[in-house]
């Protein structure tokens, strides 16, 4: 999206991009670092494991056991396989929106194109994943509590359904997008004077919305492997 | 009072429409389109920060009269606040949409 009137922030790995003739997107380029950044991190930390861990294990050892527990705290014992996915979507949508907030690089997840690659995803893979579970009884999680109100229930049901990415999407979207549009007009304002403080508020929020989407995610598997009432 | 104060502030605020109103003749569309802008965000804001702090105020009287429901209380207040923050966040991206994406000419 063309911010016109805005300053346009300088980004250093885009002008490498067009520096090596190379035409990719800004989100692209952006989604491959994060990953490159997790990637190398997780070879760091897994290439010496010790019983007692230390420095970048213990961090990482915190993270994913937190992260597990509240997954199987949330959905039971069944959940503990969707760790990998579920981690590994939290991860990387953090390292996306807090790419965003150093100066010079941008974040993956302020286009539309990221956040509504990964709702789609998640959308196709709960119902995935509740089709294998259930089989064709899976249309009962869409018939309502009685049987009389199922020909109503079935329209409504399907359009929340389809409404759920399309929320992912978008609420992703306007955070990254709102949050990167407050940082330059106040650069505009008063140059770091008013940008620094604001950017505790805003890792914060990255959090947040990192947090939501797993969360989210985790709400719509459950909803999809429950039994149907 | 009560009575005195709304009917105030009720023509102050349609004299200001009005003043928007007449006001708007000689000007662009994309002018229109930034005093629109502004006033949908400030209303998307207003409602949903009532709606929030209702949430929110929920989630403290109940962690306040049993503390050890905290956790499950904490997952149901994030994702009701996730939903209701969303509404704020489709009027920010048809505000958006309205300030640079131009659909009603510049």
């Amino acid at each position: 999206m063309a911010a016109g009137g805005l300053e346009h922030p300088v980004i250093f790995l885009e002008m490498a991009a067009k520096g090596a003739g190379l035409n990719i997107p800004n989100e692209v380029l952006f989604a491959w670092m994060a990953m490159a950044v997790l990637i190398v991190l997780g070879i760091m930390t897994t290439r010496k494991l010790s019983t007692v861990p230390g420095g970048l294990q213990n961090f990482f050892e915190f993270v994913i056991g937190g992260l597990e527990n509240f997954i199987v705290e949330t959905m039971g014992e069944e959940g503990r396989r969707f760790t990998a996915f579920l981690c590994g979507l939290f991860l990387f949508i953090l390292t996306c929106n807090f790419m965003g907030l150093v100066p010079g690089f941008d974040s993956a997840t302020n286009s539309i194109n990221t956040n509504g690659a990964m709702a789609l995803f998640v959308f196709l893979y709960y119902n995935y994943c509740g089709i294998k579970r259930w089989g064709p009884r899976y249309i009962k999680h869409f018939m309502g509590p009685m049987p009389i109100l199922a020909p109503m229930m079935i329209i409504l049901e399907f359009l929340s359904h389809l409404a759920r990415p399309l929320s992912l999407t978008l609420r992703l979207f306007g955070n990254i997008r709102g949050e990167e549009l407050v940082l330059i007009l106040l650069f505009m304002l008063a140059p770091i004077v008013a940008t620094f403080p604001i950017y505790f508020l805003f890792a914060l929020s990255d959090f947040i919305q990192a947090f939501v989407f797993f969360m989210l995610t985790l709400v719509y598997l459950q909803g999809a492997l429950e039994h149907a009432h | 009072m009560r009575k005195i104060l709304f009917t105030a502030l009720n023509t102050v605020a349609l004299l200001g429409l009005a003043a928007v109103a007449f006001a708007a003749d000689g000007t662009s569309i994309s002018s229109n389109a930034a005093l629109s802008t502004a006033i949908g965000m400030g209303l998307a804001a207003l409602g949903c920060g009532i709606g929030q702090g209702i949430g929110v105020k929920g989630a403290c009287e109940g962690l306040a009269r049993n503390p050890e429901a905290g956790g499950k209380l904490t997952t149901t207040l994030i994702l009701g606040l996730a939903f209701i923050e969303s509404l704020a966040i489709y009027a920010l991206v048809v505000c958006l949409i309205l300030l640079f994406v131009k659909p009603l000419g510049a």
